[in-house]
């Protein structure tokens, strides 16, 4: 009986050091690999999801359109949400300049929890590179679009989102742009 | 008649409060379950971002549309993808995340239970 009961104890010790080491390394490995990948989300960029169908007031004047009715053509279109108080949105508005020279591009704008006064001094100030100016004075349409902030920008073809870009523009998106746009 | 009318009107007003008040509470109840995801670690429900803001307000209008509370997980799912759920679904990507606690109460349990077989004999 003592017998069996000390091999048994001895027994329990060998499995017990390997299998605490085992689950230490497990529990290393994880928490030094959740370590290194950042825990910021970022929504995948590619898409080809289908635009949402919404409606919504266009800018400074009280005429509501629908989503089909503003995308309805056979061209490019691009999105751009923005705000008169986003700083980004002020970095990103040459490269907006420049694309709206594109003739097969339209660029629409969602002006994004803005007073028009405000709106106004912004396009007064830079230039307006849209076409079409839409209001989005509770967010709801940025929502409907799956956005989660200003600025962000939709490249839409055929009644579809092609790219999506979160954050300002840069150099080489406004190259992947032009290059998709052809 | 007087009073008649009264009791309707206050028998209405009743009904109206408490299907506001279950509105309410499902909103709560639904915001609570979405992450917010420009401020890490806060729900929709605590948070007080303009996005937050905008997707209460979204919540709000999904429900009084009669979107029940799948569907408009469903809805923000496709929008923003798994993430935006605090209770993810059980998948490819999350299996271990649900087994495991399982497995580990498992095997736990399994211990306790040999060694008190062990004790008693």
């Amino acid at each position: 009986m003592g017998c069996s009961a000390f091999s048994k104890k001895n027994m329990k010790t060998k499995i017990l050091l390997p299998f605490t080491i085992v689950s230490f390394l497990f529990i290393f490995f994880i928490l030094y690999v959740g370590l290194n990948r950042s825990n910021i989300y970022i929504p995948e960029t590619v898409t080809n999801e289908k635009i949402p169908t919404f409606k919504v007031k266009v800018f400074n004047s009280e005429k509501e359109l629908t989503s089909k009715e503003i995308f309805e053509n056979d061209i490019y279109y691009l999105l751009n949400i923005w705000a008169s108080w986003c700083i980004p949105c002020r970095d990103e508005h040459p490269y907006l300049m420049e694309l709206k020279k594109n003739k097969k591009l339209e660029i629409v704008g969602l002006n994004y929890k803005d007073k028009v006064k405000n709106a106004n001094n912004f396009l007064n100030e830079l230039n307006n590179p849209y076409t079409l100016i839409l209001s989005d004075t509770d967010g709801t349409i940025a929502i409907e679009w799956g956005a989660y902030g200003v600025p962000e920008t939709f490249l839409i073809y055929n009644g579809k989102i092609i790219k999506k870009i979160i954050g300002p523009m840069n150099n080489n998106l406004f190259k992947e742009i032009e290059r998709a746009v052809k | 008649m007087k009073i008649l009318n009264l009791l309707v009107i206050i028998i209405f007003l009743f009904n109206f409060n408490v299907s506001n008040a279950k509105d309410r509470n499902l909103n709560s109840k639904i915001t609570k379950n979405l992450r917010c995801l420009i401020c890490q670690g806060q729900s929709i429900h605590d948070s007080d971002t303009e996005f937050a803001n905008s997707l209460k307000l979204v919540v709000e209008k999904k429900i009084t549309e009669g979107m029940s509370e799948n569907e408009i997980y469903e809805f923000l799912k496709t929008k923003y993808g798994e993430w935006i759920l605090y209770d993810p679904a059980l998948n490819q990507k999350t299996y271990i995340l649900w087994l495991l606690p399982l497995l580990l109460f498992l095997i736990g349990g399994a211990i306790i239970f040999k060694n008190l077989k062990i004790k008693k004999n």
